[in-house]
């Protein structure tokens, strides 16, 4: 169990963490979510004592860190794969550290094993790849068998395999009963690993609940409304039953529809009713990773601009369809916020691209379709 | 609590299973005994051209010694690496994750690392005593003549003092590279040049090398050199106490700063 209270740090003026408080229950993965420097490494330096609160405590089973006794047996952590000296070879840098604990050299073998490094033990760290060192890292968390386990960032430069054994140790520990602490800034690995969250931005709290509940709280779910491309007349007509049903309508930048508000039988209807053929009718969840851009979309520090290559590239010609030129037929329906991470644009289509297609180009979406409206969803996640 | 004893044998075995402590504490070694010969060497074939002064003030002892000033320079990367390598590799997280009290982590290193360099120190100057004192041939003196053994003793200690006031620089800079971007100017060049300049060698004469450099020596004010306010033991005191500043302070930074 690690409890926070109050938890502040300031590095001079900056304020890299501020206010936050939470408990880390055993027996559950509790994923660490915020975006790059929003506090989460901070954050657990100061639950190991390597940094010290500017305000407010952190304990593990009630013992601030640095007066734990025997800490490595009762804490695990991997904090920075490449946290090791180079030209020490895995198993002596392993062996330095079980001696801390008192804990037999038989033991690193056995980490070595569990971990899969069994072959290169001897060898120094300093080949490792990413992968290989977030391996060593973890091997070290193992050491003591400890209760209570930290991982920072653990499948950053693992390959798939490494990521799927990283997340089965992950419920496998937890199952066990300890508590396991991991953080990441990757929603999608979250979602597949941890059964409960714990959401920082700019070093502040966002959300503290389960997976489940995250989801259903976040999420915005919608249909995706396809009308013949061919005839507009349909699409207006379809757009005005849907609203005057109460149904709030969006339009997609490749003219389809985004519908909230109805369920899809009744959309299907709908479309029935008003004599309106339709190409596509598919469910869509937003996924936990749009839940998680649109909660940390304000705090997020670090945020890339368009690369707009001024000086490299030729003056456009006027006239020439570009960035922002208003699209040749207006949308009865408003558009779709295509910024702030609301939804995905539809797949194929890259709203931060040049030129906005025609509504007549053939979208690879779009794609004429055996029968309609389609029941099976396309892309639900 | 994590027992002194654990983190000591921990500490032993991070210092065993790198090669720059090898290659550091063998250079120390080699460099001083080599050098040390061959000065002995070059001061008996030409012992006749020294002026009476520093003919009636020979140190046989202090002769074989003279190789110190590169081969210290060894012991201080020693040093430094120790201490430094835990900073630019990060594995300093690592280790106090481990042993969260920050006094038995930094002393039982600082005490592995100094006994090591002591050990390697204390058979550098013996070997360095006997090759040198064979090579003065008539001038030259045996471990039994009045104040030999210690100054013999007393060059291990050096060695091992000049490591240990490295570790604790680099605890307090927590940087190798800018450690001995200080540390080895300062004891090749700086403290060799003041020495030599005269109102400034009255500074100098305290400077951790030249203090306690002056155990080594059997004959007081050896081959022309000043005459210095303390004796042998008290310029080794004097060394004690900066080594004792160096390591106080690496505590201290330690302590107070984020890892």
């Amino acid at each position: 169990m690690i409890e926070a209270v109050g938890l502040t740090k300031r590095y001079g003026a900056k304020t890299a963490v501020y206010n936050l408080s939470f408990q880390v229950r055993p027996g559950v993965v509790t994923g660490f979510l915020g975006p790059n420097g929003s506090g989460k490494s901070t954050t657990m330096r100061m639950i190991l004592g390597l940094d010290r609160p500017s305000a407010g405590h952190v304990t593990i089973g009630g013992h601030p860190f640095r007066q734990l006794p025997n800490a490595p047996r009762q804490v695990g952590a991997l904090l920075d794969a490449k946290a090791v000296h180079g030209g020490r070879s895995a198993r002596s840098h392993l062996l330095s550290l079980a001696q801390l604990a008192g804990i037999p050299a038989q033991r690193v073998d056995e980490v070595l094993g569990v971990v899969g490094l069994q072959d290169v033990a001897k060898r120094r760290s300093k080949g490792f790849s990413l992968g290989m060192g977030q391996r060593l890292g973890i091997a070290a968390a193992l050491l003591g068998d400890p209760q209570v386990l930290l991982f920072d960032e653990p499948v950053n430069g693992l390959d798939p395999e490494g990521i799927l054994w990283v997340r089965n140790l992950m419920k496998k520990l937890a199952s066990e009963g300890r508590t396991v602490f991991v953080s990441s800034h990757l929603m999608s690995e979250m979602a597949l690993t941890a059964d409960h969250l714990i959401v920082i931005g700019r070093g502040q709290l966002l959300a503290d609940m389960s997976v489940t509940d995250f989801i259903s709280a976040n999420s915005a779910d919608f249909a995706r409304v396809r009308t013949p491309q061919t005839e507009p007349a349909q699409r207006e007509k379809l757009t005005a039953a849907l609203m005057e049903a109460g149904g709030q309508v969006l339009s997609e930048p490749d003219g389809a529809l985004r519908v909230t508000g109805l369920a899809l039988p009744r959309i299907s209807d709908l479309a029935h009713d008003a004599d309106v053929r339709l190409w596509e009718l598919s469910p869509h969840q937003a996924s936990l990773e749009e839940a998680y851009m649109r909660m940390t979309q304000n705090a997020v520090d670090y945020r890339s601009t368009e690369d707009q290559l001024a000086h490299l590239q030729a003056p456009q010609q006027p006239g020439q369809p570009g960035y922002g030129m208003p699209p040749q037929q207006q949308p009865m329906a408003p558009e779709a916020p295509q910024q702030g991470w609301y939804a995905p644009p539809p797949p194929g289509q890259n709203p931060y691209a040049g030129a906005p297609q025609a509504p007549t180009a053939p979208s690879p979406y779009a794609a004429p379709q055996p029968a309609a409206p389609s029941d099976t969803p396309k892309d639900a996640r | 609590m994590a027992a002194a004893s654990a983190v000591l044998q921990s500490e032993w075995t991070k210092i065993r299973t790198v090669s720059s402590t090898v290659w550091t504490l063998a250079s120390a070694l080699l460099v001083t005994v080599v050098m040390s010969a061959a000065l002995c060497a070059l001061f008996k074939s030409t012992f006749d051209d020294l002026n009476e002064v520093e003919q009636a003030t020979f140190d046989p002892t202090f002769a074989s010694f003279s190789g110190m000033i590169l081969g210290q320079l060894a012991m201080v990367v020693f040093g430094v690496l120790v201490v430094g390598t835990e900073y630019s590799s990060g594995m300093i997280r690592t280790s106090l994750a481990a042993v969260p009290q920050r006094a038995t982590f930094l002393f039982s290193k600082i005490a592995v690392a100094g006994g090591l360099a002591l050990v390697v120190g204390l058979a550098t100057s013996f070997l360095s005593f006997f090759l040198g004192q064979a090579l003065l041939g008539e001038h030259r003196t045996t471990l039994g003549a009045d104040n030999v053994l210690r100054a013999v003793v007393g060059g291990g200690l050096y060695m091992g003092l000049i490591a240990i006031f490295s570790m604790g620089v680099a605890a307090m800079l927590r940087s190798s590279m800018l450690s001995l971007g200080i540390l080895v100017p300062f004891f090749f060049l700086i403290s060799q040049i003041l020495s030599a300049v005269p109102k400034a060698k009255e500074v100098a004469r305290y400077f951790p090398d030249q203090a306690g450099s002056k155990i080594m020596q059997v004959v007081p004010d050896a081959m022309g050199t000043e005459k210095a306010p303390y004796g042998p033991w008290g310029g080794l005191g004097i060394m004690l106490i900066w080594v004792a500043a160096a390591v106080l302070g690496g505590y201290l930074v330690m302590k107070k700063r984020d890892a």
